[in-house]
């Protein structure tokens, strides 16, 4: 049934349990010897602090260089529980199908989204899955929702910078917002960009191990670098000026968002952060991060200072000042 | 290959900024204007005007396609998005300009059918898979533009597609330069003269201008090029020449880009055209030739051109004030609550000033 598309039948009944058994269960790798579906899954031994979080994705197109919509859903909830310091023990999976999704597509989708929640040690423990008349959906949205166990206390904040800090970034930036726009096949150009599509809950705990007074840890989705430095400097009250030429780019990010009028700062990632970490630490963190090989292109890129008029500047390579705004507008829409 | 690095090169801009500084302390004010939104971008972006001497101001004159657009095409281009059985392309830049009434955003969230497309040559497609479809474009923008939108023309009358239409609103270069130069409020010293239209209409042009009687450097748009397009007009003016250096020979061929040139004359006639805030400047827009006919879309609305209370996008677009020095700018008029293009064309004077400038106050 592989080359069969999903159908409306497939959403209720007899229908839906065929999907279920026949797709979406053995796909996420789970088994009736785990027991009878129940309507709530009961998650036990788990004390202390918890993290939860939430998210939405309904990237167009739905592969992409570096990874797909499954793998996308899977990395953004973990990504999201290791900001915060968690690491990631269970997650929700519920699935809104357009008719005529093929069951091949639907099943090698979820077959990445397992492979990334088991690589982090997260079990997939309850889920839903809807199906939509076609033209009602742009082929599979995904919602997943997770549950992290924060075992030692970092005090991480957007509002913990301090005038001093360091400003870190874990990688290349604006990898994940170019190749989107290269599998969009609508800008003229082709890409050999790949998205930076990855769970950091590794890179995330290999930083806070080596750097528990990191300050700040936040991944750079959907705006950017400069929607979040913008978030970090507006509730810190502090001002962060960057510096062009420490940021890593791509040249084929550099020369794609020359050619589209994009500030690479502005692209979305999907498996990048950035730290702000006290001067003093700064070399210990990029030394820690460096080490990994998500973080082998990690760079020191900016300084936190005193608050100014405007949250978030650049310094040019020309050694102007300008001001980065947070992205306004449908700069790139349907990205994750 | 990627020669970005050494159009970007910290050492060489720098040597740059060194040399600029010593020839403007034998000059009085400078005021060069720059033509072209690539270039009013990329000023900001760089934080380039911090860098200059006080003496040496930077200008942004009508480069920007959108901004001069008068508001009756813009009302006309929402009209067509909310007929029936049309569907409204456009660059994504027109997007959110703010019309007499609404914007085209605003009437694509109420459901009027709107195509943002990156090339005119996308039309085709669209044209030829929706034949009950009339697909209206927007056709904004400079010499650097036309030939594109010529060609999804000539395509188009091969195929034969009768629902594929132009709403002409194209604009030349060439007479808004002698428009300007003969306004005596504006003091230009110099100009910084745009790298693409001049890759198409090349530099022999400008010596047919009369009033060009001022330094002018056909630049490029990176550091470098910004740096050393000015740099040669602060030589011209030491000099006491005023001639029209190419200073992005990389791009820009003296003959220009004939073929694009031919295919601009096969289709369109110029005629005295309206630029919003200016007001019209003879033979610099183009109209389709009689026997393309069957391509245009015509402005429907007429007299909507006035601009809103207040706005100044007329003073800013000639170089007689600042963006900063509008009394909207960042109050009533942000790129939230535009009230001219300017602020929200991505390569207006304000959106710029707003984006990035907002900082040298």
């Amino acid at each position: 049934m592989n080359d069969e598309p999903v159908r409306l039948l497939h959403g209720s009944g007899q229908g839906l349990q065929l999907l279920l058994n026949q797709v979406v269960l053995p796909s996420l790798h789970i088994h009736e010897k785990d027991g009878p579906l129940e309507d709530a899954a009961l998650l036990t031994g788990l004390t202390g602090t918890l993290a939860f979080t939430t998210d939405s994705f309904v990237v167009n197109p739905l592969r992409f260089n570096g990874g797909d919509i499954g793998k996308l859903a899977a990395c953004g909830t973990i990504n999201d529980l290791a900001m915060m310091g968690a690491k990631p023990h269970a997650l929700s999976v519920s699935l809104i199908i357009e008719e005529g999704l093929l069951f091949s597509d639907l099943k090698s989708f979820l077959n990445s989204l397992r492979q990334e929640c088991e690589t982090a040690g997260a079990a997939i423990v309850c889920g839903d899955t809807k199906v939509v008349d076609a033209g009602k959906g742009d082929g599979l949205y995904i919602n997943t929702s997770g549950i992290g166990r924060v075992s030692t206390p970092y005090n991480l904040s957007a509002a913990h910078a301090r005038p001093g800090d360091c400003v870190i970034v874990s990688g290349p930036i604006g990898q994940h917002g170019i190749a989107i726009l290269a599998a969009r096949q609508q800008l003229g150009f082709s890409s050999t960009v790949v998205s930076d599509c990855a769970a950091l809950d590794k890179l995330a705990l290999t930083l806070l191990e080596a750097v528990p007074e990191t300050r700040v840890l936040r991944d750079a989705t959907r705006g950017g670098c400069a929607a979040v430095l913008n978030e970090i400097a507006d509730a810190s009250n502090v001002t962060i000026t960057l510096d062009q030429a420490a940021i890593p780019v791509q040249p084929g990010v550099a020369a794609a968002c020359d050619y589209l009028g994009l500030d690479p700062l502005q692209v979305a990632n999907e498996g990048r952060f950035v730290a702000v970490v006290p001067e003093a630490s700064a070399g210990k963190a990029l030394g820690a991060l460096k080490r990994h090989p998500l973080g082998k292109d990690s760079a020191l890129i900016g300084q936190v200072e005193l608050r100014e008029r405007f949250g978030l500047l650049i310094q040019t390579e020309i050694g102007g000042k300008r001001i980065v705004e947070m992205p306004s507008g449908l700069l790139l829409p349907r990205i994750c | 290959m990627d020669r970005r690095p050494q159009f970007k090169d910290p050492a060489l801009a720098k040597a740059l900024l060194t040399k600029i500084g010593m020839l403007a302390k034998d000059l009085p004010e400078v005021r060069i204007m720059e033509v072209c939104g690539t270039h009013t971008m990329e000023i900001g972006r760089l934080g380039l005007r911090q860098r200059l001497p006080d003496n040496i101001r930077l200008l942004s004159g009508p480069g920007c396609p959108v901004c001069v657009t008068p508001g009756e095409v813009i009302d006309s281009a929402v009209s067509y998005a909310q007929m029936p059985n049309h569907v409204l392309a456009t660059f994504g830049d027109m997007i959110r300009v703010p019309g007499s009434g609404q914007s085209l955003e605003q009437v694509k969230a109420n459901g009027a059918a709107i195509a943002i497309v990156a090339s005119p040559l996308q039309l085709i497609k669209m044209a030829e898979e929706r034949p009950e479809t009339t697909i209206v474009f927007a056709a904004v923008g400079f010499e650097t533009t036309i030939p594109a939108v010529a060609r999804t023309i000539e395509i188009a009358a091969e195929k034969k597609l009768p629902n594929l239409k132009m709403l002409v609103a194209h604009r030349l270069l060439p007479p808004a330069l002698s428009a300007l130069c003969g306004d005596a409020d504006t003091h230009i010293s110099g100009f910084l003269l745009p790298g693409h239209v001049s890759a198409i209409i090349g530099e022999e042009v400008y010596r047919t201008i009369d009033e060009l009687n001022v330094p002018g450097a056909i630049t490029g748009f990176e550091a470098l090029d910004i740096l050393g397009g000015i740099l040669s007009v602060l030589e011209m003016l030491i000099n006491q020449t005023a001639l029209i250096i190419n200073m992005y020979p990389r791009v820009v061929r003296p003959e220009g880009n004939p073929h694009a040139r031919a295919l601009i004359h096969k289709f369109f006639t110029p005629i005295d055209a309206a630029w919003r805030g200016i007001g019209i400047i003879p033979q610099s827009g183009l109209a389709l030739r009689d026997e393309f006919k069957a391509f245009d879309a015509p402005v429907l609305t007429q007299g909507s051109s006035t601009l809103p209370k207040g706005c100044s996008c007329g003073k800013v677009l000639k170089g007689l004030i600042t963006p900063s020095g509008c009394s909207l700018f960042g109050s009533a008029c942000t790129p939230q609550t535009p009230i001219g293009p300017c602020m929200v064309s991505s390569e207006g004077s304000c959106a710029a000033y707003y984006r990035y400038e907002r900082i040298n106050r």
